[in-house]
């Protein structure tokens, strides 16, 4: 019985594996054989050959690395912040407003990125939407407040709010309200209650969310491009550069191995720490 | 209620919501080491006002006084008060000692000194001492039970409140606990002010029932007393089995009256209360007789009960088992002391 029950699950998983093999699998394995090719070449004869990995070392590159996870954990930082009392409000506050309010949120999703991050420039641009105005107005013009490491930081938080804010309010919901006011009764004050009580028990919403956003801020390269102006470089930017204009793929897939080996531990140590199935209402 | 120095007294407390008035006003005072059990049905105001002790929620009017300190202007956690979900809303991502010290890490008490008090509430509490690393998921229900009890003891509460924290318990488990919680009472000398639906929890445990009907209380006496004297037929039917018989000016319809009982009951006029174990079959003398047929005969283990249709309405009567008579359709007569005839006077009557 047990040993058809296995056959029989595998044999469920196996449509979604092969997909999974060839999607997800299939493309990394791909890049890391790029990766490991001489540079400025397509050639099978030298491999492996580890000059692309000795370039990455050898140029700097660690500095578009460090770049791209210092944005994205400040905006991760910032978005625990911000998205915290909101989620709270969307899972415990809000009747019917959360409906509205996930509707609106997730709206802005229909329109791509690039067009979204257009929008900030024209409106933050010198003789744009509000520098152009208050000029118009008051005679007083100003620099744009472009092409600075705030406004990507700022780029980043806007554009990766959704995937913060929606894991962030699941996690919440999982807190019970009576163990609140259970804390609460027993002499708890707020403070208390948020860190022995609501942080740990919202921890895999907390995780989660801030895997979401980490993940998807390092890989970012859009809002450094069109709101930085390129004030630093991504590791992304580097990356596509290496495959564009460079034409050096073995460089881009060794830029791009790196990026992936950071990330992918950091994401595989989370998600041993979150108890996904606690997230998906399967209680253990 | 004429306690010098209560160490709870609730005056005029009224709470009302939109246009609903759950509390009208109400008074109690609790007498220091009280076991008070405050029962009623569901709807009778029983959670509010608990809601209402213990800070989760502010009176519309009245006050609420611990000793000679009014609380009901200071927020929950601050309060020398704590209670006993129904949920028992243990922290889940807590082991079964830090729950228990919790209230002892919020004030600062080192974690030594935590520990120490956390394996004596353990034994306290007759659970083993390994079962401080214990997760709470690997607790049964009655261990849980146990644990949220020891949490909140080692808040060292002035007053311990019990919201229904037996009531999603099964029936054998739910007695042990009982009695447990009975002795703990006894042993830590604690106020407790437990909350319940079941008036048998309420009796098995309590020192003195509070009965509350629709936001007031109806009669607050110990068990005893509400069983054999209740103020109205209301209490009377809420503690168990009863018969109603009208009463008149002296004379009870439907019934024979011996002299020593037509005197007893001279000019009065209201509802008798009779319990079933009061009434007797084929009595040779009483002071109260009745006469009827046997309707319906059930078997309660040592004991039966009939149900008796008589000129004064139907009856219930309940008798050992040896006492029984032919079954269903047989005539009876029937009769009872009049000591245990219980008169709820007329006003009483209409008020209620």
């Amino acid at each position: 019985m047990r040993q058809r029950e296995r056959q029989l699950g595998a044999l469920y998983a196996l449509p979604l594996s092969v997909f999974l093999g060839l999607t997800f699998l299939a493309p990394i394995l791909l890049v890391a054989g790029f990766s490991m090719m001489p540079e400025k070449v397509f050639e099978l004869a030298h491999m492996p050959d580890f000059s692309a990995y000795r370039t990455v070392l050898a140029q700097g590159y660690w500095k578009s690395v460090a770049w791209s996870l210092v944005l994205a954990a400040l905006a991760t930082l910032i978005l625990l912040v911000i998205c915290w009392p909101l989620a709270y409000a969307m899972a415990k506050v809000f009747k019917r407003f959360t409906l509205v309010l996930t509707i609106g949120v997730v709206m802005t999703l229909f329109v791509s990125e690039n067009i979204r991050l257009f929008g900030w420039v024209l409106t933050l641009m010198k003789g744009g939407l509000v520098e152009g105005y208050v000029r118009h107005w008051t005679g007083l013009g100003f620099d744009a407040p472009l092409y600075n490491v705030p406004v990507i930081v700022f780029g980043l938080v806007y554009v990766y709010l959704p995937f913060m804010l929606f894991p962030l309010a699941q996690g919440i919901s999982m807190v019970p309200d009576d163990a609140r006011q259970a804390a609460y009764d027993l002499g708890a004050t707020r403070w208390q209650i948020l860190r022995e009580i609501e942080l740990p028990l919202a921890m895999p919403g907390i995780m989660v969310g801030s895997l979401l956003t980490f993940v998807l801020a390092a890989g970012a390269m859009a809002e450094s491009k069109l709101l930085g102006g390129r004030a630093v470089i991504t590791i992304a930017d580097e990356v596509q550069t290496a495959f564009t204009y460079g034409q050096n793929w073995p460089l881009g897939s060794a830029l791009a191995m790196v990026l992936i080996a950071i990330i992918g531990t950091l994401a595989i140590w989370a998600i041993s720490k979150a108890d996904l199935d606690a997230m998906m209402g399967r209680k253990s | 209620m004429s306690d010098p120095s209560p160490i709870l007294r609730i005056s005029a407390l009224t709470k009302t919501f939109d246009d609903f008035t759950a509390l009208h006003g109400i008074d109690l005072d609790v007498a220091e080491g009280e076991f008070l059990a405050i029962v009623g049905p569901s709807g009778s105001g029983k959670t509010t006002l608990i809601r209402l002790l213990v800070g989760m929620d502010d009176p519309t009017e009245g006050a609420i006084w611990l000793r000679d300190q009014r609380i009901d202007v200071i927020p929950a956690n601050k309060r020398p008060t704590c209670m006993v979900f129904q949920s028992l809303a243990l922290f889940p991502h807590r082991t079964v000692g830090q729950n228990i010290e919790f209230p002892l890490k919020l004030r600062g008490v080192a974690a030594k000194a935590r520990k120490e008090r956390a394996l004596e509430l353990l034994d306290l509490l007759r659970l083993p001492r390994d079962y401080y690393s214990k997760r709470i998921q690997q607790c049964s229900g009655g261990e849980k039970q146990r644990v949220a009890l020891a949490r909140a003891l080692a808040f060292d509460p002035e007053i311990l409140f019990f919201d229904e924290p037996l009531s999603a318990l099964d029936y054998r488990l739910r007695k042990t606990l009982e009695k447990e919680l009975k002795d703990l009472h006894r042993r830590t000398g604690k106020t407790f002010i437990y909350i319940t639906h079941s008036l048998e929890e309420a009796m098995v445990m309590s020192d003195r029932i509070a009965i509350m009907r629709a936001g007031r209380f109806e009669q607050i006496a110990p068990a005893e007393e509400i069983y054999a004297r209740p103020v109205s037929p209301f209490v009377a039917e809420f503690m168990g089995e009863v018969n109603f018989l009208s009463l008149a000016g002296g004379a009870v319809a439907g019934a024979e009256l011996s002299p020593a009982a037509q005197a007893a009951l001279a000019g009065q006029s209201g509802t008798l209360v009779i319990r079933p174990e009061s009434l007797r079959l084929a009595p040779e003398a009483a002071g109260l007789i009745l006469t009827g047929t046997v309707a319906a005969e059930y078997l309660l283990g040592s004991r039966v009960q009939y149900r008796i249709d008589s000129p004064a309405g139907e009856l219930t009567v309940e008798v050992l088992r040896e006492d029984a008579v032919a079954g269903v359709g047989a005539p009876v007569s029937l009769g009872c002391d009049i000591s245990a005839v219980h008169v709820i006077a007329e006003a009483e009557d209409a008020a209620a």
